[in-house]
């Protein structure tokens, strides 16, 4: 073993951030907080994501890290050797093989299966924030249930760009209860939360939050009868594997504006690939 | 007949400063009341503690609910002060921006508070603000500006409407003309004052101004330092004052 305490963070600390997931599991949506500790990383890059990473790792465990869908950019790739090094698990990047999955604004586009844990990283952890900028007052408000404000941005939406214009972290509510923001994933992926066979975490960590949902929570998007939730998405198949129904990226490829829309889950594109040439 | 808002020996210290010192009074449904008194005399404190945004340290605020009667909302718990405080009440700020979201349309700041009880048909909340904002005449083709791009004015009357849409039964008005000239204040007043026969609302006005309780008000209570000096109806107050503070009050109004 080397040198580092099992998933780098000390087993006291662990501990805290445990018993704050399991008060999130108990109450879903509620935002807990939790004393934060510094990782070797910047904010922003996932901190609060990885101490909830490392505090439900086991040494048996397979990990994957997806950043913005893809296993392969910066941000996946350093924090898979993170834990590749101070935990030694065993990483992937397929989904169906991974039991810890750490994201970063998407949900895998294969289904969770029960036993799975799905990581969040989240930035911004209080959807009131932008409406409403006293903690003190939007604690009240998430206490007596008072979300009236959250409507009001969706109604200036409508009346500014004629249809809900908010295209991620889009606000849901948790069994009736909790408004949550659910971090900056598409608004394509806030239905894959709802009835979700597996564990889903969201660990904030400048915001030195958590907050949970068990498997299968009825997890609504909030909307207006006349102008209902639409889990949108380019109009376009995915130009490697011909995908129409996952979720896509825009990319630019040269200089004179041509584009071609890929699936933005890499290993759910490279699997259908792979299946397509055999 | 009850009352639709009965006080009752409300006192409220900072400190041991007297914000306001054993209040009572009884305000009936369509009754407009009004508070008057220099700077520093507790009117605020008052209007505060009655509207909820202030815990008296002593004394009562008795209100006749639609549903349970007469309740104490001082013992009321915070989520049903809440439901009152945007239902049945409304609160007028002095400055439109403690009021009003600035941040958001005219449209969703008159929708607030219909979205905050539970409307969730956009159609139904639109047609709704725009009646609201043809009620304090400003044009229906603002909806969708902001009211940092409204006057002073505007914005008064933005603030009025956004409280008055659930169609409360009390308002409760710190200066509401305050900081607006002259000739805006002429036309706010008569605004108010046709709103307040039109929809039979009852309101506690707390103003400086003895030309605006003259208009609008139907009792009077004079305070100072704490302590009403002298309370009745507003035209016998005004021309036959009892107390030498409220003389010197009546004494001090600027003839033009």
């Amino acid at each position: 073993m080397s040198e580092y305490n099992f998933a780098y963070l000390d087993e006291q600390t662990k501990r805290m951030i445990r018993r704050a997931i399991l008060k999130g599991l108990a109450v879903p949506g509620y935002q807990v907080p939790f004393a934060s500790r510094e990782m070797p990383m910047p904010y922003g890059w996932g901190t609060g994501g990885v101490q909830v990473s490392a505090a439900v790792l086991t040494p048996d465990d397979t990990f994957k890290v997806i950043d913005q869908g893809a296993d392969d950019t910066t941000n996946a790739v350093s924090i898979r050797a993170f834990f590749e090094r101070t935990a030694e698990v065993a990483t992937t990047t397929s989904t169906e093989d991974a039991t810890v999955i750490q994201t970063r604004h998407r949900i895998p586009e294969v289904s969770l299966q029960e036993g799975q844990i799905l990581v969040y990283q989240v930035p911004i952890p209080e959807p009131l924030r932008f409406l409403e900028p006293r903690e003190t007052e939007t604690r009240k408000m998430h206490a007596l249930e008072d979300y009236g404000l959250m409507h009001v941005k969706l109604y200036e939406d409508i009346a500014r760009h004629g249809h809900i214009a908010t295209s991620y972290a889009y606000p849901v509510k948790i069994e009736g209860r909790y408004v949550m923001d659910p971090s900056p994933i598409p608004k394509f992926d806030n239905p894959k939360m709802s009835d979700n066979p597996a564990i889903q975490l969201f660990g904030a960590g400048r915001e030195q939050r958590i907050y949970a949902l068990p498997p299968y929570t009825q997890v609504v998007s909030l909307d207006f009868e006349d102008h209902p939730f639409e889990a949108s998405k380019p109009d376009q198949c995915c130009s490697l594997c011909q995908s129409t129904t996952s979720y896509l990226d825009e990319v630019i490829v040269d200089d004179s504006g041509k584009r071609m829309y890929v699936c933005s889950d890499t290993d759910y594109c490279a699997a259908r690939v792979r299946k397509q040439a055999a | 007949m009850t009352p639709l808002l009965s006080v009752r020996d409300i006192t409220k210290r900072y400190g041991t400063f007297v914000g306001c010192a054993d209040v009572s009074f009884d305000l009936f449904p369509g009754e407009v009341m009004g508070i008057v008194g220099e700077s520093g005399s507790g009117k605020s404190t008052l209007l505060n503690c009655m509207a909820g945004h202030l815990t008296p340290d002593t004394g009562e605020v008795l209100y006749d609910t639609r549903v349970d009667g007469q309740r104490d909302t001082v013992q009321m718990s915070e989520p049903e002060r809440r439901m009152l405080g945007r239902t049945d009440w409304a609160f007028v700020h002095q400055n439109p921006r403690d009021g009003l979201r600035m941040g958001v349309s005219a449209g969703g700041n008159v929708g607030e508070r219909l979205m905050a009880v539970g409307a969730r048909n956009y159609g139904d909340i639109r047609t709704k603000a725009t009646d609201w904002l043809g009620r304090v005449e400003i044009a229906p083709e603002r909806i969708d500006d902001r009211p940092s791009t409204f006057s002073g004015g505007m914005q008064q009357r933005l603030q009025i409407a956004r409280n008055l849409v659930t169609g409360p039964r009390l308002v409760f008005m710190d200066e509401p003309t305050g900081g607006l000239d002259v000739s805006v204040q002429a036309r706010l007043l008569d605004l108010l004052r046709g709103l307040v026969r039109d929809l039979g609302l009852s309101a506690i006005i707390v103003t400086h101004d003895l030309a605006v309780v003259r208009l609008l008000a139907d009792r009077l209570m004079v305070m100072k330092s704490g302590h009403v000096i002298e309370a009745g109806l507003t035209d016998q107050v005004l021309d036959d004052p009892q107390h030498a503070y409220t003389q010197l009050l009546v004494s001090s109004v600027l003839q033009v």
